[in-house]
């Protein structure tokens, strides 16, 4: 499977306002449509399809709507929204102004994670010009009755803010404790108004499907999961940094890419994500099968996969927001049983009991965190039980 | 805490929530506002800050604790966050943290003396391509080596020190 190059690099296959000019010759029933028919899914990690999410939002009956732009990307191992954030802010703020024009929003809001604040500046900047080039404020590129100003708010160092209802708990001015869905935010979201909240990747594909079409777009991908993913790559390969790859592309293949075939594992999906080992290697990145929101960690012979597991068990004890037990609970027994299996001091009935409590968590716990914080844990004792037990015991 | 201070602290304050609004949905910039100026946020500020808005200080304390970049009470002028998460962790980050803490002379969790440097672990800060990463306050750095920490500390120094002088002028 080859890279999806561009002969000017990333994104040169559009040109500048394309997408937003083409929105706005058409009415924001056929953006959606457009959207929909292309098939693009949520790239923050849920997958949820973004058509739907906007028709969502569009036919939601209030006068004030918002759209938020969600730039809190903390998942371990993700950087690719860094990358869009700093060098393609324009394809960002285009597709999150298209967003807002085809859910009727005025206003929409990049909440940019606080480790990000250095890139605040540059951003404030592109705003400032997009205003005086008439891409912000009234009556944009000369369209009558759209209006939309976009504003930028920070986080402050908490992982659990990604959470899409958690975030506009922060926004308006709260702990950012996650919310009970339903009702979900596209109906009840910032200040009660309906809100759409979009990964940076998925605006700024919106973007490109608006300027070059739903039929282009489903030319990369798979029929479930269309389109190309940014991955961001690091640990032991030679090439780390993001890539633009097609849905469907397989372990094995990308491992060649970044120049990292001596791996023993990769983890997809960040410390939420799942371990595969070198068997699985043939398994391909997409919704229907190895799912992720672009963050792949390499493995080399050396790794010790239980100080892996211990590091995502030390994440999520940390980042745990504490509302709800199952997680709170969970995510330090975890750790705990981590850390003495590593003494050779778990006996293997424990083992068992914390597995089935991992099961419990992804069922029983509030929000996605909790939900996906056994994962690596669960995947890594199953797929290296050689590794992982009996330790001597230190 | 000098009355002088306390009333500067004040007039930050007043000037900083009529930037934003006397709204509750202001908190979280007035927050970060106060802590950028004033490296911390302090019990004063607290209650000051609720009383314009018109809350509960305790309301305004539980979100500024709820958000590990803000703190009510670590002072620190540079607060050091060291990436602890795998990929920075599998590209040498134990390394760093050591020789932070003997540049320093103080351990992970604690504040120098003179409130000049904190050091803390953070989680991944986005930049894993190019770890072992960190931030001084907002700044960050990357593929951090052990020479490049005694760069960074100097470079600190050397700021303080003139900061200190323009304030004394
Ligand atoms: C713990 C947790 C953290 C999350 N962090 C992020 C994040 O940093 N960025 C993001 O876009 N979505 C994140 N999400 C997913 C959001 O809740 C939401 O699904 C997403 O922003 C929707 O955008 P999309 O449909 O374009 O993917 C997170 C979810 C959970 C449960
Ligand atoms: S699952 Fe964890 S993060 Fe989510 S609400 Fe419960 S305690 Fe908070
Ligand atoms: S793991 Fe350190 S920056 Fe991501």
């Amino acid at each position: 499977m080859p890279i999806v190059e561009y002969k000017n690099g990333m994104f040169s296959d559009i040109k500048p306002e394309e997408g937003l000019k083409k929105a706005l010759s058409l009415s924001r029933g056929e953006v959606i449509s457009i959207i929909t028919d292309s098939g693009l899914k949520g790239r923050g990690g849920a997958g949820f399809p973004c058509g739907t999410k906007w028709n969502l939002a569009a036919s939601a009956s209030d006068e004030e709507k918002y759209i938020i732009c969600n730039a809190d990307e903390g998942e371990p191992g993700t950087f690719k929204d860094r990358v869009l954030l700093k060098e393609y802010p324009n394809l960002l703020f285009e597709g999150l102004t298209i967003g807002g024009y085809a859910i009727g929003a005025k206003k929409g809001i990049l909440y940019l994670r606080g480790e990000y604040t250095y890139l605040l500046k540059g951003l404030l900047q592109v705003l400032e010009e997009r205003r005086k080039n008439n891409l912000l404020g009234e009556k944009i590129l000369g369209k009558d009755g759209f209006n939309f100003e976009i504003e930028i708010r920070m986080g402050s160092g908490a992982y659990i803010c990604g959470e899409e209802t958690a975030l506009i708990e922060s926004l308006e001015g709260q702990r950012g404790e996650p919310r009970n869905r339903p009702p979900f935010p596209v109906n009840t979201g910032f200040m009660g108004h309906p809100t759409s909240v979009n990964n940076c990747e998925t605006l700024v594909l919106s973007a490109r499907i608006l300027a070059k079409g739903a039929d282009y777009f489903k030319s990369f991908g798979t029929p479930k999961s269309t389109g190309t993913k940014l991955l961001s790559v690091s640990g032991d390969c030679k090439k780390p940094g993001v890539y633009e790859l097609p849905f469907g592309v397989t372990i094995k293949e990308l491992l060649k890419i970044v120049d990292g075939e001596d791996a023993k594992a990769v983890q997809i999906g960040g410390a939420s994500g799942f371990c595969i080992p070198k068997k699985d290697f043939s398994r391909k990145i997409a919704y229907e099968d190895v799912s992720t929101g672009g963050s792949v960690i390499v493995f080399g012979e050396k790794r010790d996969m239980l100080d892996v597991a211990i590091n995502f068990a030390e994440f999520f004890v940390e980042e745990s927001c504490g509302q709800c037990t199952p997680c709170r609970f969970g995510t330090v027994e975890i750790l705990k049983g981590l850390k003495n299996l590593k003494k050779g001091d778990l006996s293997l009935s424990m083992l068992k009991e914390l597995l089935s409590l991992g099961k419990t968590m992804q069922l029983a716990s509030k929000c996605g965190l909790g939900q996906s914080a056994p994962n690596a844990f669960i995947s890594i004792v199953e797929n290296f039980p050689d590794e992982v037990l009996g330790r001597e015991e230190v | 805490m000098f009355s002088y201070e306390k009333e500067k602290l004040s007039e930050d304050i007043v000037s900083i929530v009529n930037k934003y609004g006397k709204n509750r949905t202001s908190l979280l910039p007035i927050l970060q506002s106060v802590q950028e100026k004033h490296h911390f946020i302090s019990e004063t500020a607290i209650q000051e800050i609720a009383d314009l808005l018109g809350i509960h200080p305790v309301e305004v304390y539980g979100v500024a604790t709820f958000y590990s970049f803000l703190n009510p009470d670590q002072k620190a002028v540079f607060k050091i966050r060291l990436c602890q998460t795998i990929s920075c962790e599998m590209q040498g980050k134990e390394k760093i943290k050591n020789v932070l803490e003997n540049e320093l002379g103080i351990k992970f969790g604690e504040t120098t003396k003179d409130n000049r440097f904190s050091l803390e672990f953070v989680n991944c800060l986005g930049m894993c391509d190019q770890g072992p990463a960190l931030l001084v306050n907002q700044k960050v750095y990357t593929k951090v080596t052990p020479e490049k920490v005694k760069e960074i500390i100097d470079e600190c120094k050397s700021q303080f020190s003139s900061h200190f002088l323009s304030k004394e002028e």
